[in-house]
């Protein structure tokens, strides 16, 4: 489908900060990364998808749910502690009210409710949400081929070497990090004779 | 014994580079081995528990402090799982702003990208492969949704309620 031109982004008011992390927590099934990104970036428009993109890496090496990073950042970029809290409160608040549900549930009948096909079929479509998300993020994105490998590299350490994911972290993030710099020639001769 | 457990996930919160998942093994040691306040089988089916609900699933600290000391341990390890972390994030935030100027901070910060993006992609490819244990059927729904979202703009809720319907009809 054709790309419509890059809408100017909107700065949300607290009321629609809170509304908007509410629905990333309650359709967030599996993939709250993915929902995450489709309501700030392509839904609402309040950061282009590479400043989000580097909101999400950097709440991504810090300890803590990525995405619950993002929200404290995002939250007070637009409206300070007020926001960072409405921001978080909107994030966690269904799920957390999902989640007493089903635990008193659990407690009543000792098991849970009889939707186990249901949330088969579900968790595969939000495995493919997610995979998707990764895929449109790095094409609109336009990664240079160093970042392209990175990013590669860090999906087979996780996904297939079940490396811990701060190792990854702590390996692939200098590094990357370093290859950038030198793309921006903010690294001398060192970096750029490697 | 709230008092321990909001410690023991505070410590937890800390060490949580990569999210939930990645802090799983530890949370298991903590819980099961040195605390003993769960058995092997029991963290197994929270867990489970935990992600049937919509949102981060770091939430499954909640469930674990449910079942260890009731509403008030829910209260206790929702509270140390999330705050200090959020804290962190918040000054880490407040720095990033103070060092806007400086010419190194965005191509730096551009080079996280690629290895945020990358475990986004495993976390989906970890999915996948889970999904797989219900047969063929699902991997197809993983294949069109990962066409439609990539592909397409619409509203990803539509794969997700046509992977659960299709779910209900073939895996009931």
């Amino acid at each position: 489908m054709p790309e419509a031109p890059p809408p100017a982004t909107i700065i949300p008011g607290p009321a629609e900060l809170f509304a908007g992390y509410l629905k990333i927590g309650l359709f967030g099934f599996g993939g709250v990364a993915a929902w995450a990104r489709r309501v700030i970036v392509e839904e609402r428009h309040w950061l282009t998808e590479r400043d989000y993109a580097e909101v999400l890496g950097l709440g991504q090496v810090l300890p803590g749910p990525n995405v619950g990073n993002a929200a404290v950042m995002i939250g007070r970029r637009f409206h300070g502690l007020s926001g960072a809290l409405l921001a978080t409160a909107g994030l966690y608040c269904a799920p957390f009210v999902i989640l007493v549900l089903l635990c008193l549930f659990y407690d009543r009948y000792g098991q849970l409710p009889a939707v186990a096909p249901v949330m088969a079929g579900i968790a595969a479509g939000a495995a493919g949400m997610v995979i998707g998300t990764a895929f449109k993020m790095a094409g609109k994105l336009k990664l240079r081929a160093e970042a392209v490998t990175i990013l590669l590299l860090a999906t087979l350490g996780a996904a297939w070497l079940g490396l811990p994911l701060p190792v990854i972290v702590l390996v692939l993030g200098p590094v990357s990090i370093a290859l950038s710099l030198w793309r921006a020639g903010l690294i001398g001769a060192t970096g750029a004779a490697r | 014994m709230i008092l321990q457990i909001l410690l023991t996930f505070s410590i937890l919160s800390l060490v949580a580079i990569g999210g939930a998942n990645a802090v799983l093994p530890e949370m298991h040691r903590q819980l099961v081995e040195l605390h003993g306040w769960l058995d092997d089988a029991t963290f197994s089916q929270l867990y489970a528990l935990a992600q049937a609900a919509p949102g981060p699933n770091i939430l499954v600290a909640s469930v674990m402090g449910w079942r260890i000391a009731g509403a008030g341990g829910m209260a206790a390890a929702t509270f140390g799982m999330l705050v200090p972390a959020a804290i962190l994030a918040w000054y880490v935030a407040g720095l990033m702003h103070r060092l806007r100027g400086a010419p190194w901070l965005k191509p730096a910060q551009g080079g996280l990208v690629p290895v945020a993006i990358g475990l986004i992609l495993a976390a989906g490819i970890t999915m996948a492969e889970a999904s797989h244990s219900h047969g063929v059927m699902p991997l197809v729904v993983v294949a069109v949704s990962t066409l439609f979202v990539w592909r397409t703009n619409y509203s990803p809720l539509w794969v997700l309620a046509g992977g659960g319907a299709l779910g209900a009809i073939f895996l009931g």
